[in-house]
């Protein structure tokens, strides 16, 4: 390189800036949408988001990702933030982002009655939109259903008739970190301790994401495991073999856990107004677009499940509690850590 | 940077018409570039102001009462990562850039190169790939069960030595790369006169050549071992809870930054012990070219099965590492085209592979020009100030990418209330999130490590006297830089390019934080549907950047092509 081509990068590295800034910076050039959604969850959110346009004429613009960073980049924005909703995944979350101040209480009669008590924060900050199951899947060549615990199926998995037999998610997983949280609102720190103690000692196999814990199951590595019932539906939409059934736990006792996907309408927004028309249809009318393509539940009782899912029944759920879950998921880690649960 | 004071030592320093010393001199600014220093100086405070951003964050308030369970164990298995990949990197990079350069053997030409190429497999694809065919309910373990009976099956393949494993295959292209050059750029003469000595090729191998490579070793391995450092993605496959992940946990689990903040502290020390391991490595080895270049190495061949042993062996690495996932990946992605419609529309992913592209390129020349910048100050003789700032460069590198995002929008906080207070209505507002400018300003906080490395471990090899000749001849310092420094440290400019390039494709946490809306990038892509456990689809876009990553990497071919033939002139 001589002079010359350093001046040439430099001057091509001040072009190349200028241009990407350009079309980088919203609102600079191209007209921004009406509204903008932070969203950590991950589901094909545009078909929803572009009925709604077609409906109302209202826009809507979002970005994806992980629920810290963006509670924490909301943090950081304060008030200058672009973000109109915030919506995201697991109740604790939800409980977090408006503990921190960074949701807008509503009053809304529509979500009132669209969202069961327990789904939606007393204060009108968030609301669920979704539901999820975290039940027992198994190879029902190898399990009877009657071998499960019908009052506590997941403390029923400590039993050491299981050793050897399981399959569950690891640690870092949101999704054994707020079932184990649940656990402790449920029985209290030591028996929960106690259960996960048993899962370990029943030498449980710990897999990385739920759809690899399916697939062991259908191949006979483990009898039975822990999953999200929707993974089992999308499993079974894609290989119509798939030796995996959905048991509902603890259908005597507490209910199946249950955790939801939701948004609330975001401290700093511009927009609040149209912001809280999306949420009521999203909990209404739009029920179905949103929860459909992803195999959740809907959370309005008189929306109707996707068939498949539909195909698993009825089924009991335990109440959600989502102080506890926001709460108590720090020492569910801990408690994660302790029992030496991977 | 070792030879740096070279120009402060008294009585050498360069006869300076412009400006005489006084009689205390600058020793500690350095022998007299304030304008070059306060430069290095100003990249340092820009590159140190997210990563000291987090660590004042964490470090007040610290109580020590609140440290997760289970720190000690996430040290020890950081330990054993660090370890095992550091020795497998070395072996296989060390190992194949000795083959390729001593002997000959069948397809050497072709392999020489190829052998780049997994530094275009991010370890997280290559990681999720292993375990989709390796794991218990992938296709070996099926089919052994099927023929040996249900207990039949490999030993836990999700686990430590899985990680390192693949970690391994990923990343020892860093030490290939710089070993290579030093044995091609510094190694022929040295060698060729211990040779002639009467030196056996193994003696001389291991007395002459492995001290004269050490301080390429060394660059490549502590570019290995932050990279191990920070990675997040696959060591959560293997369940192999290092203290990164650890920080994450904590962040996402507790909701408690502060607490993360506290951990990357940890995982700062582990950087520092890294960089300081390194200098002691290179030690006060000062090796430099006099002279023209050597003859270069001899090359044997080997004969028969020596010859196809070598072959099989580069091979094996590069089939395990790069072709074998790259076809794997390739299957899915047909059979998901075939399967039905695209995942995204035509626009999108032109937009998304446009932007994933142009970032990388900026950020390349970024990174680069800063790392030049600061080479030539130091090497018009920095002083140790000037040369801690150099070193503080480095660390964005090893704080994992969520953690040095967080930092810039900490950072950024302060200034906008800094702003506010003197009276500038509305601070910098977005500066950070609502334009590219901060992806750009992170990556280059990011990456400036590796494009440092390699343009100083070129600027090691230029011998002091040249700076010296051309000052005391009168040419200015950007003389100096446009006609000597500059084509001389080219290579290690070229790898520099290259190597942040690469990272920059692959990236993903920054993105992910700092992006403004509508903005995306293939990694983005990916990691949605992954995240998603949607392998098949991810496939496409993963299988795109691989290709993109690969093309920094002919360019770097045609630069090892270059040197060959150039070995092959003399």
């Amino acid at each position: 390189m001589r002079r010359r081509s350093l001046l040439g990068t430099t001057g091509f590295l001040a072009v190349v800036m200028t241009g990407v800034s350009g079309c980088g910076v919203p609102g600079v050039g191209a007209e921004s949408a009406d509204l903008q959604v932070y969203t950590a969850r991950h589901y094909d959110l545009e078909a929803a988001f572009s009925e709604f346009t077609n409906q109302t004429g209202i826009t809507v613009e979002f970005i994806s990702g992980g629920d810290a960073e963006l509670l924490e980049r909301l943090k950081a924005e304060g008030e200058d933030t672009p973000a109109d909703l915030f919506m995201t995944v697991d109740a604790g979350n939800l409980w977090n982002a408006a503990r921190q101040g960074e949701l807008a209480a509503l009053e809304s009669e529509t979500l009132d009655q669209a969202v069961p008590e327990d789904l939606r924060d007393p204060e009108g900050s968030w609301y669920g939109l979704a539901m999820r199951a975290r039940t027992v899947a198994y190879n029902p060549d190898a399990v009877d259903p009657e071998e499960f615990d019908a009052k506590d199926t997941y403390a029923g998995l400590a039993d050491p008739k299981w050793k050897g037999r399981l399959c569950m998610r690891d640690a870092t997983s949101a999704y054994t970190q707020s079932l184990v949280a649940s656990l402790i609102d449920l029985h209290g720190r030591d028996r929960a301790l106690e259960i996960v103690r048993g899962w370990v000692s029943n030498d449980v196999q710990i897999m990385s994401n739920d759809v690899l814990l399916l697939e062991a199951i259908d191949a006979g590595q483990c009898d039975a495991g822990i999953s999200n019932h929707y993974y089992v539906a999308r499993e079974q939409a894609e290989n119509p073999d798939l030796n995996v059934s959905l048991h509902w736990a603890s259908q005597e006792g507490a209910g199946t856990h249950v955790n939801i996907s939701g948004a609330g309408v975001v401290e700093g927004s511009d927009n609040p107004e149209q912001a809280r028309q999306l949420l009521e249809w999203i909990a209404s009318e739009g029920q179905n677009a949103f929860v459909d393509a992803s195999y959740e539940f809907p959370v309005n009782p008189d929306a109707e499940p996707e068939p498949r899912i539909a195909e698993f029944g009825e089924f009991k759920r335990m109440p959600l509690n989502a102080e506890a879950y926001g709460d108590l998921n720090a020492e569910a880690i801990d408690l994660l850590a302790e029992a030496g649960y991977e | 940077m070792s030879e740096a004071p070279v120009l402060t030592e008294p009585g050498k320093a360069p006869p300076s018409r412009r400006r005489p010393r006084g009689k205390h001199g600058f020793r500690k600014f350095g022998a007299g570039r304030p304008l070059w220093s306060f430069m290095v100086f100003v990249a340092a405070a820009a590159v140190a102001a997210p990563v000291v951003a987090v660590a004042v964050d964490g470090l007040t308030g610290l109580t020590g009462a609140d440290l997760p369970r289970g720190l000690g164990g996430m040290l020890l298995t950081t330990l054993g990562l660090m370890l095992g990949v550091g020795t497998g990197t070395l072996v296989v990079g060390g190992g194949l850039a000795w083959l390729v350069t001593a002997y000959r053997f069948p397809l050497r030409n072709v392999l020489v190169w190829l052998l780049v190429l997994p530094l275009a497999m991010p370890a997280y694809i290559l990681g999720f790939i292993f375990l989709s065919v390796f794991d218990v309910a992938g296709p070996v373990q099926a089919v052994l069960r099927a023929v040996l009976g249900a207990e039949a099956g490999i030993a836990q393949v999700r686990s430590l030595p899985g990680a390192v494993f693949v970690m391994t295959l990923t990343l020892y292209p860093y030490v290939y790369l710089l070993a290579r050059n030093a044995l091609l750029e510094q190694a022929p003469g040295p060698y060729d006169a211990a040779r002639t000595l009467g030196a056996g090729r193994a003696r001389a191998l291991w007395t002459v050549l492995l001290p004269l490579a050490r301080p390429s070793l060394a660059a490549g391995l502590a570019l290995v071992m932050m990279e191990t450092l920070t990675d997040f993605a696959t060591v959560q496959y293997f369940n192999v809870k290092t203290i990164s992940v650890g920080v994450y946990l904590v962040w996402k689990g507790s909701f408690d930054f502060q607490l993360a903040s506290q951990l990357s502290v940890l995982v700062l020390l582990f950087a520092v012990a890294v960089l300081a391991g390194e200098r002691l490595m290179r030690g006060r080895a000062r090796f430099h070219q006099r002279g023209g270049r050597g003859q270069g190495l001899e090359t044997v061949r080997l004969k028969g099965w020596q010859g196809w042993a070598a072959t099989g062996a580069c091979l094996g690495v590069l089939g395990a590492g790069f072709l074998l996932p790259a076809l794997q990946l390739l299957w899915w992605a047909v059979g998901e085209l075939a399967a039905g419609p695209v995942p995204l529309r035509a626009e999108q992913f032109a937009d998304y592979l446009a932007n994933s592209v142009v970032l990388a390129v900026m950020v390349a020349l970024a990174c680069a020009l800063v790392a030049v910048v600061i080479g030539h100050s130091l090497r018009l003789g920095g002083g140790a100030l000037v040369r801690g700032a150099a070193q503080l460069t480095t660390f964005g590198y090893a704080v994992p990418g969520a953690v040095v995002g967080i930092g810039v929008l900490l950072a950024f906080t302060v200034l906008d209330d800094l702003l506010e207070a003197v009276g500038v209505a509305g601070g910098t507002g977005l500066l950070v999130t609502g334009s590219v400018l901060g992806i750009l300003y992170s990556y280059t906080v990011h990456f400036l490590a590796p494009a440092y490395q390699a343009v100083d471990a070129s600027f090691a090899k230029v011998p002091p006297s040249i700076t010296r000749s051309a000052l005391s001849l009168g040419a200015g310092p950007a003389r100096v830089l446009a006609r000597v420094h500059l084509p001389l440290v080219r290579p290690g400019v070229a790898v520099a390019l290259v190597l942040v390039s690469i990272d920059a494709v692959k990236e993903l946490p920054l993105v992910l934080l700092l992006r403004p809306f509508g903005f995306s990038t293939l990694s983005v892509w990916t990691y949605e549907l992954a995240r998603e456990n949607f392998w098949e689809k991810a496939a496409l876009p993963a299988l795109v950047i691989v290709s993109l990553a690969v093309v920094p990497v002919f360019f770097l071919f045609r630069q090892v092509r270059l040197t060959e033939n150039r070995r092959k002139e003399h």
